[in-house]
C-alpha cells in the first residue's frame, strides 16, 4: 500500500515541470561549483605536491560541493513538500486516502519515502559527479560515503519537517514559507548562538550535517538526525488523525 | 438476518465544539437496499456519510460495517465500502484512466484485474472516450462520473454518494439512476439529496434528517400504498421543526 502511495508521489512530481526545473537547476549550480573547485585544484596543485601532508582531491573539490548540495536541498525542499497534504486538502482529495483502506501512517510514509526517492536521486548524480574524479586521481570514498549519508539524512530531515508543515495548513504557498523559513532558523540556530550555547549547537542541523561533511560518522548526530525525522512523521501523522476527531 | 446487514450505526452523535450536528442517528441497511437521506441544508447529512466512511470520527456510538467495526478495525471496514463525498475527490492534473487505477490500487485491486474493471467502470459511467482526458479539463458533469467510478470501482458492499446527481444532464441523471438501482441489488446503497422525485423513484427507504436528527423513516412501498406525497410530508417535518424552533 504504500508503494501506491509513493508512485502516486512520483508521478505528480514528474508530470509538473517543476521537479524537473529543480532537479536540472540543482544539477547545474553544483557542476558549476564543482568545475570551479576543479579548476582551483589544478591551479594549485603543483603548490601541493611540495607540502608534506597535502589534502586530497576530495577534500578540496568534493567536500564543498557536498556542504553546496546540502544548502540547496534547504531551498528547493520547501517547493517540493509545500504540496504533499495542504493540496490534497485544498483539492478535497485526501477524502479519497482516508476513505480508502489504507492507514494514516501508510500514507504519511509513503509520502515521505516519495520525496525521499526524488532526493535520492539527486543525491546520486552528486555523487556521481565526485566519483568521476577517479579519472583524474585516487579519491577518498570512506570521505564520499560519510558525506552521502550525511546528505540522506539532512534531506530527510528537511523533508519530514516539510511534510508536517504541509499537514498544518490548506495553503501551499503559506507551507512553502513556513517550511523555508523553519528549515532556516533550524539551519542556522547555530550561527546566532556563542560557543557556549551546548544546548542550541545541539539542535543545529547545520552543526550535524558538518560532522559528516568532515568525514566523522558520528553516533549522536545519527541518532538527532532519526530522531528529528521520526519525530516530524509522528507528529503529521498524528495532526492529520486528530482532524478525524476534530473534524 | 443480520447476515444480510451491511451497514449499522447505533446511536451515532457528532459534535463540533459545543455546536450538536448529528445526534443519535440510528441506521440499518441490508444488502440490497437504497436508502435515500433528505433534509434541508446543514440538517447533517454530510457529516453522517463522513462518518459512516471513516472520514470523521463519531463523538458517540457505534458503526459496523459487514460485521467489521468501523471504529476499532478501520482499514478492514473500509475494504467494503466505497464513497462519493458532496465534493469529488479529484485530482485535477491526472488523466481519467490514471486516477482511476490509482483508486483501483488504493482500494487493493489485484493489478492483474485493473484494466479490466477500468473497462467495465468507464463503460458503466459513461466515460469510454474521456480515458486520456485531464481530470481538470472536463465538465463538471463528467468530474461528477468520474467521482461515482472512483466509488464503485471496486464493487463495494456499502456504497455512500453524497448528492451523486448534482451537476449532470438529464440523460446523465437518468443513466445514473439506472446505475444506483443496479448497484443496489448487490450491495447497500446510501445516497443523499435535494431532489424528491429522486428518492421515489431510485430508494427503497426514505429518511428525512433534520437538525441533526432522523425525524421521518419509512420504506417507499408504504409511502405509496398511503399514497401520500413525499414533499408535503418533508415540508411539514422540516418547516414545522425550524418554525417551532424559532417561536
Ligand atoms: N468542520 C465543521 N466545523 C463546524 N461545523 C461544521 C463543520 N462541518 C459541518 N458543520 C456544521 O454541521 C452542520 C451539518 O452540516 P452538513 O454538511 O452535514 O449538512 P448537510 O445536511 O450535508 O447540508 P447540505 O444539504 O447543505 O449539504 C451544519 O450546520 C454545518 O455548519
Ligand atoms: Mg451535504
Amino acid at each position: 500500500m504504500i508503494g501506491t502511495i509513493i508512485r502516486k508521489e512520483l508521478k505528480m512530481f514528474f508530470t509538473s515541470p517543476l521537479a524537473w526545473i529543480l532537479l536540472t537547476l540543482l544539477q547545474l549550480i553544483l557542476t558549476w561549483i564543482f568545475l570551479g573547485r576543479l579548476d582551483g585544484f589544478l591551479e594549485i596543485q603543483s603548490q601541493l605536491l611540495q607540502i608534506a601532508n597535502p589534502p586530497g582531491v576530495t577534500e578540496i573539490i568534493t567536500l564543498p560541493v557536498f556542504a553546496m548540495a546540502a544548502i540547496v536541498l534547504l531551498m528547493v525542499t520547501p517547493l517540493l513538500s509545500m504540496r504533499l497534504i495542504a493540496e490534497e486538502r485544498r483539492y478535497h482529495t485526501l477524502t479519497l486516502l482516508m476513505s480508502a483502506p489504507i492507514s494514516i501512517t501508510d500514507i504519511v510514509i509513503g509520502k515521505f519515502l516519495g520525496l525521499m526517492v526524488f532526493f535520492s536521486m539527486a543525491i546520486i548524480l552528486i555523487v556521481g559527479l565526485s566519483i568521476s574524479l577517479l579519472l583524474g586521481g585516487d579519491l577518498d570514498f570512506g570521505l564520499i560515503i560519510s558525506n552521502t549519508i550525511g546528505l540522506l539524512l539532512t534531506a530527510a530531515s528537511f523533508s519530514a519537517f516539510g511534510l508536517y508543515i504541509s499537514s498544518l495548513t490548506a495553503q501551499p504557498a503559506i507551507a512553502a514559507i513556513a517550511t523555508l523559513g523553519g528549515l532556516l532558523g533550524l539551519w542556522l540556530v547555530d550561527l546566532v548562538t556563542g560557543e557556549n550555547n551546548q544546548w542550541l549547537q545541539a539542535i543545529s542541523l547545520l552543526r550535524h550535517f558538518e560532522r559528516f561533511n568532515q568525514g566523522l560518522i558520528d553516533t549522536f548526530s545519527i541518532a538527532y538526525f532519526v530522531l528529528f525525522i521520526a519525530t516530524f512523521l509522528i507528529l503529521t501523522i498524528r495532526h492529520l488523525d486528530g482532524e478525524r476527531l476534530r473534524g | 438476518m443480520t447476515s444480510a446487514t451491511t451497514i449499522l450505526a447505533q446511536n451515532v452523535c457528532r459534535n463540533y465544539g459545543s455546536y450538536v450536528a448529528v445526534c443519535n442517528i440510528n441506521l440499518e441497511l441490508k444488502r440490497g437496499e437504497v436508502l435515500g437521506l433528505l433534509g434541508p441544508n446543514g440538517a447533517g447529512k454530510s457529516t453522517t456519510m463522513r462518518m459512516l466512511t471513516g472520514n470523521l470520527a463519531p463523538s458517540a456510538g457505534s458503526i459496523e460495517v459487514c460485521g467489521i467495526d468501523l471504529l476499532s478495525n478501520p482499514q478492514e471496514a473500509k475494504m467494503h465500502l466505497g464513497f462519493l463525498p458532496e465534493i469529488p475527490p479529484l485530482y485535477q492534473d491526472m488523466t481519467v484512466d490514471e486516477y482511476l487505477v490509482f483508486a483501483a490500487r488504493l482500494h487493493r485491486i489485484d493489478t492483474y484485474e485493473i484494466g479490466q474493471k477500468l473497462d467495465g467502470i468507464k463503460q458503466r459511467c459513461g466515460l469510454e472516450d474521456r480515458s486520456r482526458h485531464l481530470i481538470g479539463t472536463l465538465s463538471k458533469g463528467f468530474q461528477q462520473r468520474v467521482g461515482i467510478a472512483q466509488a464503485i470501482i471496486h464493487s463495494p458492499d456499502v456504497i455512500i454518494l453524497d448528492e451523486p446527481t448534482v451537476g449532470l444532464d438529464p440523460n446523465q441523471i437518468r443513466e445514473i439512476r439506472k446505475l444506483i438501482r443496479e448497484l443496489g441489488n448487490s450491495s447497500s446503497v446510501i445516497l443523499s439529496t435535494h431532489i424528491l422525485s429522486e428518492v421515489e423513484s431510485i430508494c427503497d427507504r426514505v429518511q428525512i434528517m433534520c437538525k441533526g436528527s432522523v425525524v421521518f423513516d419509512q420504506a417507499i412501498t408504504e409511502l405509496k400504498q398511503q399514497e401520500t406525497n413525499l414533499e408535503m410530508i418533508f415540508t411539514q417535518l422540516t418547516q414545522g421543526l425550524i418554525k417551532r424552533d424559532e417561536d
